[in-house]
């Protein structure tokens, strides 16, 4: 075992991870583990754009940008935190201009934008240019100029280091943060990092689904690791479905492709969204689009010979916007479906795309234990951190904004913590947990093979808890996962070495995966309604007398099999009352 | 060695059910473990394969079903994150970017696909290598943004055509396809090789910047752009289509002139 001691140790070289080592390896001694390279984080794979009320190109203020988050994430979103992150992303879009961010620009040279689904002009008028854009690469520039600037400013990183628990230390003041324990995957050795402060910045778990936009290493490790320590996990069951995925495979293609004029289409060649939709039609928020395509597709007006998905028409924007504005998109639709966007529709069906739910933290991030109280030196932002800025539907470019603007405010909560605190003693054996995990999963203890468990979750999890989901389809779920929770007591992995040991690790992430997976379906089950991305065919409403609160669950007790606790916390107003979502 | 569907199966379960249109391809695969192995060898997995597969699927069968100790980095799946660049039938690509379709023997003739690592950097394990020593020059080149002054309040302005001038060297993932397809780099690892040499371009061409002095004495270097030989292996590998042969020679004709 090694030992390390840093001030600010950060979980997650994505664009969170990295937007909170910036700020906080200029104020303290911080070191980045990340289980990739920080280029590998699928923060790159993000296309379409940013938005801020930069107003470049036509009126536009960010309280409207606060309102359609609201609305967008169907009243769920905590307003204050909301109202932060639309007031703060012009700064953080600028920020990221002068960190050296190619974005495309106006004709006189100003950042350009485009439009985005549920972004508004005046609560609804009409859709608005609010997305700051790099061609469909808007991600892929936010990773790379983020690690530029790491490099810059000489950040530490650890990389392919694999963290698999925290140390928490109890106190006269209740339970602190004070380190991490990471597997190194060159090695096999087992690292303690003692810190003042720990950051989260892992990512998602999309790959509970079998069809995703999701990278194969978004197995929810941070979420997993706070769930497993007893703290809360908030509104898991609130998944989006991006409505643009290659269809069969899952691959993102961008609202911004709406965003510049396509249109999605039926079997019949009808523009359906018009139906659904009427003001803003094909940019519609992404719950309210995908279930217009889920329903297109079960009335029988899907196209194809199964009639199992629909088109996105770029064919009128013609090869010069395709190629400047969406080379990326176009270039997926024609390399792994060899359709060619530029002359014929795009076949596309929703994929699993992004939690809106995660670690509960406050507005500057620290991490919360219970509805009142944070755990001193422990924060999150990103995708694996609910603040909750997304609600019940996450607006598109808001995730690549909540990255920057909670990252950043992660990063500097850590490091004054850090700068204002001694650090706390560890508990006793602080990687023993840890090395009893990597020696189980090791030894010889069965048959069960972790791509067969892995792929029945993913099969399970497509089948009945995605778009629509009912009481029965969840509790079958619910029946198949803990059943599958239950095998994966008996798996084997055949690589029994220390280097570069990723047969290992995918047991690992599996674990992760299962028990996110069962509280997603559980907190599913147990919201009676419906409400953004959420929707129950047995419950088609959303209920704000029994269900306008946020789902917080517990983990009751050790072991696979424990119990999980749900109780409930309020959602915070501040000035917008709930009002019917019509687009 | 030769390991294949039928002989490693065994205790591991059976195999998951073959889709229709699959058909059989073999898998030749350079495998080393540095923990135990003092060479490498070939292993061949023959493998049931749908046409509309990426290389990948075909490597995580294999991972998945027949050997779980084949050792490959991966993540996004679909070009984008740069991890999983191999030497494929030779030549270096994405594993996520290749179809097999693409690699089809043609007629009634089998399919083999001949799988290494790229070349030039050490092999930990299998097709995973060393990454460090390709990361270490790109840090070298100063690869931010370079500025000096007080900051504008608002956004820097940039003209649609001073942003286009760079745009093909931002699209670079850092997959090191390029510098580890150039026999330049393959005998002489000192040079900076043309990933970090496009990542110099990306800034020195950029009309923001103003650090293009600093990173033109770096590649002015024994180990900088004159190592390069114009072989256009780089353009060729890379899965991004950057024009990186373009770049280094605009780079050359930047020492040259003195200017950008």
């Amino acid at each position: 075992m090694q030992f390390h001691k840093y001030d600010v140790v950060i979980i997650g070289a994505g664009g969170a991870g990295m937007r909170a080592a910036i700020e906080s390896g200029q104020r303290a001694r911080t070191a980045v583990l990340t289980k990739l390279y920080p280029t590998r984080s699928h923060t790159g794979a993000a296309q379409g754009g940013m938005c801020a009320a930069l107003a470049n190109v036509e009126e536009d203020n960010w309280e409207w940008h606060t309102f359609d988050t609201i609305k967008g994430g169907d009243y769920l979103v905590d307003q204050d935190a909301a109202e932060i992150m639309a007031k703060e992303a012009i700064d953080a879009v600028l920020d990221l201009e002068k960190m050296g961010l190619p974005f495309n620009r106006t004709p006189e040279g100003k950042i350009d934008q485009r439009r985005f689904g549920g972004h508004t002009r005046n609560h609804g008028e009409a859709a608005v240019r609010r997305a700051c854009y790099a061609a469909d690469r808007t991600g892929h520039m936010i990773l790379q100029t983020l690690y530029q600037n790491c490099v810059k400013h000489g950040i530490e990183f650890f990389n392919e280091f694999y963290v698999l628990d925290i140390c928490m230390t109890e106190t006269a003041d209740g339970p602190v943060c004070t380190g991490a324990v990471a597997y190194e995957l060159a090695t096999g050795e087992i690292h303690v990092f003692q810190a003042k402060s720990v950051v989260f910045a892992t990512g998602g778990f999309g790959k509970v689904f079998k069809t995703t936009s999701n990278a194969h290493t978004l197995t929810g490790d941070g979420m997993g690791i706070v769930f497993r320590k007893g703290l809360p996990l908030e509104d898991m069951e609130f998944y989006q479905f991006h409505p643009t995925g290659l269809a069969g495979l899952g691959i993102l293609l961008t609202e911004g492709a709406r965003g510049e004029g396509a249109i999605l289409r039926n079997a019949a060649g009808e523009r359906f969204m018009e139906r659904y939709a009427p003001t803003i039609k094909d940019l519609a928020p992404r719950d309210i689009v995908a279930r217009s395509m889920a329903l297109e597709v079960l009335e029988g007006r899907g196209a194809g010979p199964n009639k199992d998905y629909v088109l996105l028409d770029c064919t009128h924007l013609g090869a010069e916007v395709l190629e400047s504005k969406l080379p990326d998109i176009t270039e997926f639709a024609r390399t792994y479906l060899a359709v060619d966007p530029v002359k014929e529709p795009v076949p596309v069906y929703p994929t699993a795309h992004y939690a809106m739910g995660g670690i509960p933290t406050n507005v500057h991030g620290e991490v919360l234990r219970d509805n009142d109280n944070v755990v001193p030196g422990l924060y999150a932002a990103g995708e694996c951190a609910c603040v909750s800025v997304h609600g019940a539907n996450r607006l598109g470019t808001n995730s690549l904004l909540d990255i920057n603007v909670f990252g950043r405010r992660a990063g500097i909560a850590a490091a004054e913590y850090a700068l204002a605190h001694e650090h706390v003693e560890l508990p006793e054996n602080p990687a023993a947990q840890v090395e009893a995990q990597v020696a189980l999963v090791l030894s010889e203890h069965g048959q069960e093979r972790v791509a067969d468990i892995r792929t029945e979750l993913q099969a399970t999890m497509d089948a009945n808890a995605s778009v629509y989901r009912t009481e029965d389809t969840l509790k079958t779920a619910l029946h198949d996962v803990q059943a599958l929770k239950e095998r994966y007591q008996r798996i084997t992995v055949q690589d029994k070495g220390k280097r570069f040991n990723t047969d290992l690790l995918e047991a690992v992430e599996l674990g992760f995966l299962l028990e996110l997976a069962e509280v997603l379906v559980v907190g599913a089950l147990a919201r009676k309604e419906s409400r953004g991305g959420h929707a129950r065919e047995d419950y088609p409403n959303r209920d704000d007398t029994n269900f306008m609160r946020h789902s917080m669950y517990y983990k009751q007790g050790d072991g696979l099999a424990a119990d999980i606790r749900l109780d409930y916390k309020p959602v915070t107003f501040t000035r917008y009352q709930p009002m019917e979502r019509k687009y | 060695m030769t390991a294949t569907a039928e002989v490693s199966t065994g205790s591991r379960g059976n195999q998951p059910p073959v889709p229709d249109g699959a058909i059989t391809v073999t898998l030749k695969i350079r495998r080393f473990n540095s923990e135990f192995d003092d060479e490498p060898r070939w292993d061949s997995f023959e493998i049931p394969a749908l046409p509309s597969d990426r290389v990948l699927n075909l490597l995580h069968y294999v991972k998945w079903y027949i050997d779980g100790t084949l050792t490959f980095r991966r993540s996004c799946a679909h070009g984008i994150c740069g991890s999983d660049a191999m030497r494929i039938n030779g030549v270096n690509r994405l594993a996520c970017k290749v179809l097999l379709k693409d690699l089809l023997a043609g007629g009634d003739k089998p399919t083999t696909i001949t799988i290494e690592p790229i070349k030039g950097l050490p092999v930990h394990k299998d097709l995973l290598v060393d990454m460090e020593p390709f990361f270490e020059a790109f840090k070298a080149v100063k690869p931010y943004l370079i500025t000096y002054g007080n900051e504008p309040t608002r956004e820097r302005v940039q003209s649609i055509a001073d942003r286009e001038r760079f745009d093909d060297t931002t699209k670079c993932i850092l997959c090191a396809a390029c510098t580890t397809s150039c026999p330049v780099y393959w005998t002489e690892g000192s040079y900076f090789g043309p990933a970090a040499i496009v990542n110099a371009h990306r800034f020195i061409f950029d009309s923001r910047d103003e650090g293009a002095e600093e990173r033109l004495d770096i590649l002015n270097d024994i180990d900088g752009v004159w190592r390069c030989r114009t072989t256009f292996n780089c353009t060729d590998a890379c899965p991004r289509g950057i024009q990186v042969t373009k770049a280094i020679q605009e780079v050359k004709r930047a020492l040259l002139f003195k200017r950008v």
